[in-house]
């Protein structure tokens, strides 16, 4: 049977894992590529690197980091941040990335999601979608959770979907970084809406969470930060808590 | 320049992954990726790799008359097929209705949307995608050291349909029972992504890199073992 699947995010910006609270507040938590190869270790089903680099003359930074970790590390890696053309993709790809993820681009440019779907495969491209309540819907946001854009955070999941999206990175913006757990109702919304896998991000503070995410939100997979590199949990631990609670898991 | 293993490039994703694994079970040996039929032929050895869709892979392929070094490959050494890799071996993919190499007799299809619900009535996700059980179907030198039962990485949306139920070599479930592994003489090609499945796949891939189809033939022959 499919494992659900956890996926530590590493946060990278000037070479280093950091981690966001609400995106603003950074803590440094490490070097990536030693991270990476405990994490693999520990059981991680993936790892998803986020480039946060603001300037783009830093922007290789995240190539050799990606490179290095390729050579040694060999789970499936999605890499996302700063994606703006096919080029971009084909760079991170050939330095070792199995998928990419695009999120603000795909809002300024749709066409973007499919012309790297067309040339690389929908299993290859994730779209994150960055998503904030507002009133009885969710609103997408862009720009790290800065700018409104008015879409319709069901309406443009379904819409990438159809550009050839092969999976989608959502996240929370109200949850992110309070460790209050996902939002619950977005998750599911989104993953009833679509045929392709949901990652749910944004917002886990305990075990519980993540198994609130699949059950409740019917989420494919998990992302989660903070509370794997801190060390307050172990992947490992994770994923027997999610078993004993129903869970198919990979052990 | 002969290479010991040869990794098949046809422009269709990102080989440096399974070049990478390859060179990790295999340090001493030269490992080249390349689009060149002469490399092809001369190699020890040969990995078909793939992703994206059949009718791209199929144009590609002939776009560098890579067919018939192919054909001659996978007849004639050590041969791996992965992913695309695997499926384009068949007669026919439903992706784009695609006449696909026919070296093996089936084919490929999608999983149909209708049967995508599990045992408790939840929708299943097309592309099936992440980390599922593999059943091995037959004993095979390049399941060895490798639980039944082991967990591999796949993503995929279409899975292959042999018309000869004697090449499979495993199967997953999703939720249906699909073939993951084919193995025919010097061929044996997976669905999902050794280069990808952590230890479980550098395992399969170091099985892969030592194993002789000839040894295992002779060794079923004098058994009398029920070898494919």
């Amino acid at each position: 049977m499919l494992a659900k699947r956890i996926i530590p995010c590493l946060d990278v910006t000037h070479g280093r894992v950091v981690k966001g609270v609400n995106f603003v507040e950074l803590k440094d938590a490490g070097d990536p590529v030693e991270i990476a190869r405990r994490y693999n270790e520990a059981g991680a089903d993936e790892l998803t690197f986020l480039d946060i680099t603001a300037s783009s003359d830093e922007r290789d930074l995240i190539l050799h980091i990606i490179e290095a970790v390729a050579a040694e590390v060999f789970i499936p890696l999605t890499v996302g941040g700063g994606v703006r053309a096919v080029g971009d993709v084909q760079r991170l790809l050939n330095a070792g990335a199995d998928k990419v993820s695009i999120n603000t681009s795909a809002v300024v440019n749709p066409q973007l999601v499919k012309d790297a779907s067309d040339r690389y495969g929908s299993q290859c491209i994730v779209v994150a979608i960055d998503a904030k309540r507002s009133g009885d819907h969710w609103e997408v946001f862009t720009h790290g959770g800065r700018r409104a854009t008015g879409l319709d955070a069901v309406e443009w999941a379904k819409k990438m979907e159809s550009l050839g999206a092969g999976e989608l990175l959502l996240t929370s913006m109200d949850r992110d970084g309070t460790r209050s757990g996902f939002d619950l109702a977005l998750t599911r919304a989104i993953s009833d809406a679509v045929d392709i896998p949901i990652i749910a991000s944004g917002g886990v503070g305990t075990l519980q969470h993540l198994v609130d995410g699949v059950k409740e939100g019917r989420a494919d997979a998990v992302l989660a930060a903070s509370i794997f590199h801190f060390g307050e949990y172990g992947i490992d631990e994770a994923k027997r808590y999610m078993r004993q609670h129903g869970i198919e898991v990979r052990l | 320049m002969k290479a010991d293993i040869a990794v098949i490039d046809y422009g269709m994703g990102n080989l440096r992954s399974v070049s990478k694994a390859i060179e990790h079970v295999a340090p001493s040996a030269s490992v080249v990726v390349t689009a060149d039929p002469a490399v092809i032929a001369a190699a020890g050895r040969v990995v078909f790799p793939g992703q994206g869709a059949a009718p791209d892979c199929m144009r590609e392929i002939d776009a560098r008359g890579l067919r018939q070094a192919i054909v001659d490959a996978a007849h004639s050494k050590p041969f791996l097929g992965i992913c695309m890799g695997m499926q384009v071996l068949f007669e026919h993919s439903e992706e784009g209705d695609t006449a696909c190499l026919g070296i093996l007799p089936g084919t490929v299809q999608r999983f149909p949307h209708e049967a995508m619900v599990d045992d408790r009535g939840a929708k299943l996700k097309v592309p099936h995608m992440g980390w599922n059980n593999v059943h091995q179907a037959m004993p095979h030198p390049l399941w060895t050291g490798i639980e039944e039962g082991e967990r591999f990485y796949f993503v995929h949306s279409y899975f292959v349909q042999p018309a000869a139920p004697d090449i499979i070599a495993g199967f997953s479930h999703y939720p249906f029972p699909f073939t993951c592994a084919v193995a025919s003489g010097s061929i044996f090609a997976v669905q999902f992504h050794p280069e990808k499945s952590q230890n479980a796949g550098l395992a399969l891939l170091g099985n892969f890199v030592t194993w002789n189809p000839g040894e295992h033939a002779a060794a079923c022959d004098v058994s009398g073992a029920a070898c494919a």
